[in-house]
């Protein structure tokens, strides 16, 4: 009886010291769920979702506070992602809400541009170049899409683009079989 | 001593049809009267424009700026005018149009001042500048800028491989070019032999082409380069393929053949290296096979940027049953959208396909695992499993199976019983996962930026605050401090109000003194004391 106890307790002190060890070592910081919605979603910044960016978005989910058909620029693909992360169902865009949009980047009307930062002070992710009363330019290759500069532009003299598809994002289609007439008396043959 | 060769796992034998575009020696083709110079012929990025609708070029002269890092120069082919500056259809799978220059030749051919480089007296450094501004690509099919190859620094190398195995059907150009240039290709390897100081120089040639080697062996005969003939087998002129056969040596997944102390060219761009260093002249014409089902089949030597059809005519013209046109052979060539494409530096061979020659597959069946595929690929891969992943769009799992490692040399495609384009669909996943590869890392940049933006913002913010605290003279810690700092501020202000006195008002004369007293009075009891009009006109509203 003594031994067993003995046993136990010699056992219990062992695997305490070793868990209580492990959760010092092997803490993890934050919510890892979140890391890994906010690597799904497309970061362009673009609030559509209701929040006020990628990552409060990513919160959101990850607290069971928002659906995972929120995000446009993510596009279905994105949403079959979140599922497959959540082990949820697939949930298609709501017909009252945004719809995806071919990609596309903002080009300032250069001439129009009177220089007034509002754009500047917009783009969540710095992607346009300018100072007061100097002429803004927009860097395309940083530029995610978001359309946030588009309403607080004065002038009107910023547009969204489609980028248009050239060799370098052409993609091979996916091989789809023809289907041909087999000629008559050859189908019977 | 006899070189020992080694194997390569699968590979095929499909018809050669080698003999057909071999019967006549190679023939310059006549200036077309318009060419249509492609800024991107190379893999990279594409050239940028330097000339203008309306500018006069020399052969040879400029007309794109490589842009960044992986980027070759474009040259006119032959002097004249330009009259657009366009996109224009190009041998590409997708067809999609791209940025062109065209030029109306105006026959005289002039060349622009070009002069040789005398390399063994040249810097490497000048030798590779030289190669950049003459265009020189990797004419092999990949059209890789040869500057970044085959900058030495990068590695210490064992062997210099020169690739003429030229293993795929129909295609003759380089044999043709070994059989009638050879002491210029001997001139080209002695360059590179200084510019990268290999050990050994191999020249690999496969054996259906006794008369290329026999032209090299003589022509290199004293200089150090061992010509060797390799069995003819498809893939046999793939770079790792070509490696393992003369070294052995096997090029992991993943790593660079320079990795492994071997540097694998073709010989054709060792001929366009001879060029540019000893004559000055940069990549505006190669050799091109016109074969198939044309009436003359032959090598022409032709200016980069003549159009197909020219060509097709100079062959004699295609017979009426032809279905189809190639661009490189019948195994990894690009299908052309139409004959008004121009020749660019990758084109190797122009071929016309009937169906007698090469029947369109038909249709294709399930795969019942046969694993032939597996035993042709000469990649050691298992096509038959990378194909249910890539139908399935598993594109992690392809990856895992190493797809990367497919050189889409269509070995599997050849011997599938059940006619399965696998090739297209490893194209479609490696396509994709490059797609996604890439919007990953704008995400990832974008997400970067974002937060930079915010912590910036942040920053700012404080700053601003701490600001404003200093030119208080307080620290606005928190609310109670600040709001006992403006009671402070209130009572001092009271204080200072209550305390002021007015100044020279002592020996004043009696009549000032009324006057003061009279608007104390007056100051006191503002409302209910009539103000006299004629005594105080000035202050009165």
């Amino acid at each position: 009886m003594l031994i067993a106890l003995a046993v136990m307790a010699l056992l219990a002190a062992v695997i305490g010291t070793v868990l209580g060890y492990a959760a010092i070592k092997f803490k993890v910081e934050g919510n890892p769920l979140v890391e890994r919605i906010d690597a799904i979603l497309p970061q362009t910044q673009c609030g559509q979702c209701g929040f006020p960016g990628c990552r409060p978005y990513a919160e959101a989910i990850a607290h069971g506070e928002a659906e995972i058909n929120r995000c446009p620029p993510g596009g279905e693909e994105g949403i079959h992602r979140l599922a497959d992360l959540l082990g949820v169902e697939f949930k298609p865009f709501g017909e009252d809400q945004a719809q995806p949009k071919p990609k596309s980047v903002a080009v300032i009307d250069e001439p129009l541009c009177i220089g007034c930062t509002l754009c500047i002070q917009a783009c969540p992710v710095d992607a346009i170049v300018g100072a007061a009363k100097q002429m803004h330019v927009i860097i395309a290759d940083q530029c995610t899409g978001c359309e946030l500069c588009v309403p607080p532009c004065p002038v009107e003299c910023i547009r969204m683009e489609p980028i248009a598809l050239g060799v370098n994002n052409w993609k091979w289609d996916y091989p789809v079989a023809e289907i041909t007439r087999i000629p008559h008396g050859k189908a019977a043959s | 001593m006899k070189r020992i060769l080694h194997t390569f796992h699968g590979g095929i034998h499909p018809p050669q049809h080698k003999l057909e575009s071999t019967q006549l020696p190679i023939a310059l083709a006549p200036l077309p009267p318009k060419l249509v110079i492609p800024l991107i012929q190379h893999i990279g990025t594409p050239a940028q424009p330097l000339v203008e609708p309306g500018d006069l070029v020399l052969k040879g002269q400029v007309i794109g700026q490589p842009e960044g890092a992986i980027s070759a120069a474009i040259h006119a082919s032959s002097s004249g005018r330009v009259v657009a500056l366009e996109p224009h259809a190009i041998p590409h799978p997708s067809g999609i149009p791209q940025l062109a220059v065209v030029i109306e030749v105006d026959g005289d051919d002039r060349w622009v001042e070009h002069s040789p480089l005398d390399y063994r007296t040249a810097e490497r450094g000048e030798l590779l500048s030289r190669l950049k501004a003459a265009g020189v690509v990797g004419l092999g099919g990949a059209v890789f800028p040869s500057h970044v190859k085959l900058d030495p620094q990068q590695y210490k190398l064992q062997t210099l491989i020169l690739n003429g195995a030229e293993c795929e059907p129909w295609i003759s150009s380089d044999d043709m070019l070994m059989r009638e240039r050879a002491a210029d290709i001997v001139k080209g390897i002695d360059i590179l032999r200084y510019l990268l100081g290999p050990q050994e120089i191999i020249v690999g040639i496969e054996d259906n082409k006794p008369e290329a080697i026999a032209a090299l062996r003589s022509a290199s005969q004293g200089c150090g380069i061992e010509v060797a003939a390799i069995p003819t087998i498809y893939p046999g002129g793939g770079e790792r393929q070509l490696i393992k056969v003369l070294t052995g040596k096997e090029v992991p997944v993943g790593v660079r053949p320079f990795n492994v102390g071997v540097v694998c060219t073709n010989i054709a761009t060792a001929y366009s290296i001879h060029r540019a260093v000893n004559l000055g002249e940069p990549v505006i014409s190669r050799i091109v096979t016109v074969t198939g089902n044309v009436r003359q089949p032959r090598n022409f030597e032709a200016l980069v940027g003549t159009p197909l059809h020219h060509l097709i005519a100079l062959a004699g013209g295609v017979l009426p049953d032809t279905k189809r046109y190639l661009m490189g052979g019948p195994m990894m060539g690009v299908p052309l959208p139409s004959l008004d494409v121009p020749l660019v530096k990758a084109s190797n061979c122009i071929l016309a396909l009937s169906e007698q020659l090469q029947a369109p597959p038909p249709p294709a069946l399930p795969c019942i695992r046969c694993t032939r595929c597996a035993d042709a690929c000469p990649m050691d891969l298992g096509p038959f499993e990378l194909y249910w992943f890539a139908c399935g769009k598993n594109f992690g799992k392809a990856q895992e199976y190493d797809l990367f490692d497919c050189i889409e040399c269509a070995c599997c495609d050849y011997v599938c019983p059940s006619h399965i384009p696998l090739v297209h669909y490893f194209r479609f996943a490696k396509s994709e996962i490059w797609a996604r590869e890439k919007e990953k890392e704008a995400a990832d940049a974008a997400r970067q930026r974002h937060e930079f933006r915010q912590l910036r913002l942040e920053r700012e913010k404080a700053e601003k605050m701490a600001k404003h605290a200093k030119a208080a003279g307080t620290a606005p810690s928190d609310s109670d401090a600040k709001k006992a700092a403006i009671q402070a501020a209130l009572e001092r202000a009271k204080a200072k109000k209550a305390a002021v006195v007015p100044k020279n008002v002592e020996n004043l004369p009696p009549q000032a003194q009324h006057e003061i007293d009279q608007i104390e009075a007056r100051r006191a009891a503002p409302h209910n004391a009539e103000i006299p009009n004629d005594t105080d006109s000035a202050t009165s509203n």
